[in-house]
């Protein structure tokens, strides 16, 4: 036993420190084999650990501890070699693991002590971060407090409103103790204390706009920190508090007629008004950079809202005016035309109560002319005479004119003989002419057509008074009249520019000129001539009486036939002429207006007017048919009779002279025969005259028949003085 | 003559009356001025013809507004519009006038109306009718005594 080197147990008695150690070595191997379990169970929990072969390795490391504690336990008795030769191997291995271990942590070490301080800078980071975003944030809210703003302030068109509202947000958002508004006075030469957020009633302070600090906000168009100590900044009572950062800006007010279409306003002459906002006094805060921009941006917003409300309050001030005017006009045409209404009416009243009891003047007077009278009543009587025919012609002319005025008189057209006129005007002054000793020469020009277009008794008025005046305005001498058509040079007048007559086919423009040796006219007083109720003052013209309306009613009825009319003169004592120019139609068979009421003049021919003239009637119905063959037969023609419009076409030949046709049947289209015989008979000569028997008077029948080329229209019942007229002015052409 | 002159008084009377009742107008004067030698019964033969026309056309007229099943106003129309042709071509005044309404009713297809108008037309066309006979009863009468019918202005 001197081999083994295990030490023999020395003091039985320390028995109980063997069991103290046995029992140790126990725990420390089952604690060796513990923790490696509850390592590898905790790191398969967590998914991230990037050093699991460390584990391993310290796993290895611990284990074989463990099993060297726990192989110890039986080296405390008698133990065989095996147990030793495992001993050994153990505690060799161990011993490898354990410097492996060791070796490996040199390298291990400081990587996981750089994650350590990558933790901490990625911490940092993230508070700073977080920082940034509150910051972002802040700007945010600040911007959705900018677009509320400007909604707020862009919602309304009310100046006030605007205002108000701008500075209460403002103050909301920026947590401002005050925000207050000057305006510019009407002078522009001081700012006004407009508009403050805490004080209800701004009193009117003014400060005077050419201050050096309110020059440095005008000429910036970013929000200036001003000093709290200056004039515009000083809105609250002075405490005891510091007075918190006041920043001020610019308002740009436009004003309207700054408006021009193509070029937009200079700088230099803009107004200003400054907007001043004051941090609370008693804080620490500062002007940040997002709120100044914000600021800016309100002031901007602001301006234009203000320029909006101010356009909007013009237009509606002149769409108020507009209307007013309006009202006033609408009014002012119906005074008008209940005036106008008035009187007319009094016209037409008065024209009858005037003319009644003129006539019954006129015609007394002209029947005791026929009684027997001495001379002294005979002279009496025929002054009164005279006197009243007078008054009758004024109250004639005075309602003629009014009625010109109006414009409601229309001429009559019709086709009249133009040369009996003439000789009608003629034969009526011969007489007067003769009393005054006056020669009087009519010439009428070869080229004058027979028969016009026109209204006949107007012209002949016209001529009648141009001539009268030409009468009672001359004392001695001679009188000429001439008329003939007027070719285009002569129609324009340089007296006249605005008349241009038109020469056309069926119109012709007749030149009238009377031309007096009487006392003349002075070339300043005739452009009075023709304006109503003027009278030249020269004593020559007072005796002779007139109502001065005679060339004003001439003018009037010149002008309605589309003509001119104007004196010339060459001065006092020198005689003038009178010249008018009239437009007429000229009558043709087919063109122009025919007469087709023929007024029943009954024409000295005798019963049988038409002996033998084959005339075709066309009636449907047989009472009419037969009244009208009656009428016929007794002014001699011979009749055939229809009662159908094809009857009609088939019968007519050139032998008849006249078809009759009755347009007033519905279903017998009377038009159509007309169309229709036009058709058959190409040449003029072999065409029968087509005349209509009609029940209505009216344009529309009339023009109708025009259109179809109807001859003549007489309207039913026909009685024979008619018929017999119509027939014969029918042949006559 | 007497019996003659007696009768021609009467006769202008008769005229005049009917004239001034509105019976007839100036047309019917008219036709009795067409009346001659070449054609003694112009007028009584115009008469006739607008007497056969005038019941042809009542009846028409009477025919259509009896129709239950929706009156053709534009049929009683066009003889409304034939008798008053009629009638103004002959002179009868209360019978055109009596027309110019009944055509405002057809116009406005009122069936009550056009009946009314009807009994009217018929009540003055028979009234016509009795005083025109009267009158060329007198006519012939006077003719039959030698004498010659008064022209009445």
């Amino acid at each position: 036993m001197e081999s083994c080197y295990c030490i023999e147990p020395q003091w039985p008695a320390d028995e109980l420190l063997m069991k103290y150690q046995y029992i140790s070595d126990f725990f420390i191997a089952l604690a060796y084999f513990s923790i490696p379990l509850e390592l590898i169970y905790f790191v398969k929990k967590s998914a991230v650990f990037p050093y699991k072969w460390v584990l391993v390795q310290f796993g290895a490391f611990i284990v074989l501890c463990g099993a060297t504690h726990l192989i110890s336990l039986w080296t405390f008795t008698m133990h065989t070699r095996t147990v030793a030769v495992v001993m050994t191997t153990s505690k060799v291995l161990t011993a490898v693991v354990s410097c492996a271990t060791a070796l490996m942590l040199v390298h291990i070490i400081p990587d996981l002590l750089s994650v350590k301080t990558r933790e901490l800078f990625l911490k940092n980071k993230a508070a700073e971060l977080d920082r940034e975003m509150g910051l972002i944030r802040t700007q945010e809210e600040t911007g959705r407090h900018v677009r509320m703003l400007t909604h707020e302030i862009r919602s309304t068109l009310d100046r006030h409103t605007i205002l108000r509202t701008t500075l209460v947000e403002l103050g909301r958002t920026l947590a401002l103790e005050e925000c207050a508004l000057w305006m510019p006075t009407r002078t522009g030469l001081e700012l006004q204390l407009s508009y403050t957020l805490r004080q209800q009633n701004p009193v009117g302070y003014t400060v005077p706009i050419h201050l050096p600090v309110i020059n440095q906000v005008f000429s910036s168009s970013r929000a200036v920190k001003i000093s709290p100590n200056c004039p515009v900044a000083r809105l609250r009572p002075a405490g005891k508090y510091m007075p918190g950062e006041v920043v001020a800006v610019r308002v740009p007010l436009l004003h309207l007629s700054n408006f021009q279409i193509n070029a937009w306003p200079e700088l230099s002459t803009k107004r200003y008004a400054l907007m001043v906002l004051m941090l609370p006094s008693d804080s620490a805060r500062q002007w940040h950079v997002h709120e100044l921009e914000l600021v800016e941006v309100v002031a901007d917003q602001v301006a234009v809202a203000l320029s909006h409300a101010a356009i909007l309050e013009e237009s509606t001030r002149a769409r108020d005016l507009l209307m007013e005017q309006n009202v006033a006009l609408d009014l002012a045409r119906r005074e008008a035309e209940t005036a106008i209404r008035a009187r007319n009416d009094f016209l037409a009243v008065m024209n009858h109560e005037m003319r009644t009891p003129m006539h019954a003047i006129i015609a007394l007077s002209s029947l005791l002319q026929e009684t027997e009278l001495t001379p002294e009543q005979r002279l009496m009587v025929e002054t009164i005479l005279k006197s009243s025919n007078l008054l009758a012609t004024l109250i004639n002319d005075v309602l003629d004119l009014s009625r010109l005025e109006d414009g409601s008189l229309q001429l009559e057209l019709g086709t009249f003989n133009l040369y009996a006129v003439f000789r009608e005007v003629f034969n009526l002054i011969k007489p007067i002419a003769s009393v005054k000793k006056l020669n009087v020469s009519l010439n009428l020009a070869p080229d004058l057509p027979e028969y016009a277009i026109g209204d006949e008794k107007r012209l002949m008025q016209t001529i009648l008074n141009v001539v009268g005046n030409a009468l009672k305005f001359s004392k001695e001498g001679s009188i000429s009249v001439t008329a003939f058509v007027a070719k285009s040079e002569s129609l324009r007048d340089p007296r006249a520019p605005e008349f241009f007559p038109v020469p056309s086919d069926n119109h012709f423009y007749l030149r009238v000129q009377v031309k007096d040796s009487g006392s003349g006219i002075s070339p300043q007083d005739i452009p009075k001539l023709f304006t109503k109720f003027a009278q030249t003052q020269s004593t020559a013209t007072r005796n002779s009486g007139g109502s001065g309306l005679g060339l004003a009613i001439c003018k009037r009825f010149v002008n309605l036939m589309e003509g001119h009319i104007w004196i010339e003169s060459e001065g006092l004592g020198k005689g003038c002429t009178a010249i008018f120019i009239v437009k007429l139609g000229i009558p043709e068979r087919l063109n122009g207006p025919r007469l087709p009421f023929i007024p029943e003049v009954s024409t000295s021919h005798g019963p049988t007017a038409f002996p033998g003239l084959k005339v075709l009637v066309m009636d449907e119905n047989g009472v009419s048919r037969m009244v009208t063959k009656g009428l016929l037969v007794h002014l001699g023609c011979d009749v055939t009779m229809v009662s159908s419009s094809d009857e009609c076409l088939h019968v007519v030949s050139h032998e008849h002279k006249v078809v009759l046709v009755d347009v007033c049947v519905p279903g017998i289209n009377g038009y159509e025969i007309a169309i229709r015989i036009h058709e058959k008979f190409t040449k003029r000569y072999e065409r029968p005259l087509i005349v209509a028997l009609t029940g209505n008077t009216d344009k529309v029948t009339k023009e109708k028949c025009m259109r179809v080329g109807m001859d003549g229209v007489i309207l039913k019942p026909v009685s024979l003085d008619k018929m017999r007229s119509v027939l014969s002015d029918l042949l006559e052409q | 003559m007497d019996i003659a002159n007696q009768l021609q008084r009467q006769f202008m009377d008769y005229s005049t009356s009917l004239h001034r009742e509105g019976f007839v107008d100036d047309q019917f004067t008219q036709l009795q001025k067409l009346q001659d030698e070449n054609s003694p019964d112009f007028v009584v033969e115009v008469a006739s013809l607008f007497f056969e026309d005038c019941e042809k056309l009542i009846n028409n007229m009477a025919r259509a507004l009896e129709q239950q099943q929706g009156v053709d106003f534009k049929q009683v129309d066009a003889s409304v519009h034939q008798l008053k042709g009629s009638s103004s071509s002959i002179g009868a005044m209360r019978v055109k006038n009596v027309c110019i309404a009944f055509r405002s009713f057809c116009e406005a297809q009122n069936r009550e109306g056009c009946l009314r108008c009807l009994q009217q037309v018929t009540h003055e066309y028979s009234l016509l009718k009795n005083k025109l006979q009267t009158l060329f009863r007198l006519e012939k009468q006077i003719l039959a005594a030698g004498g010659s019918i008064p022209i009445v202005e």
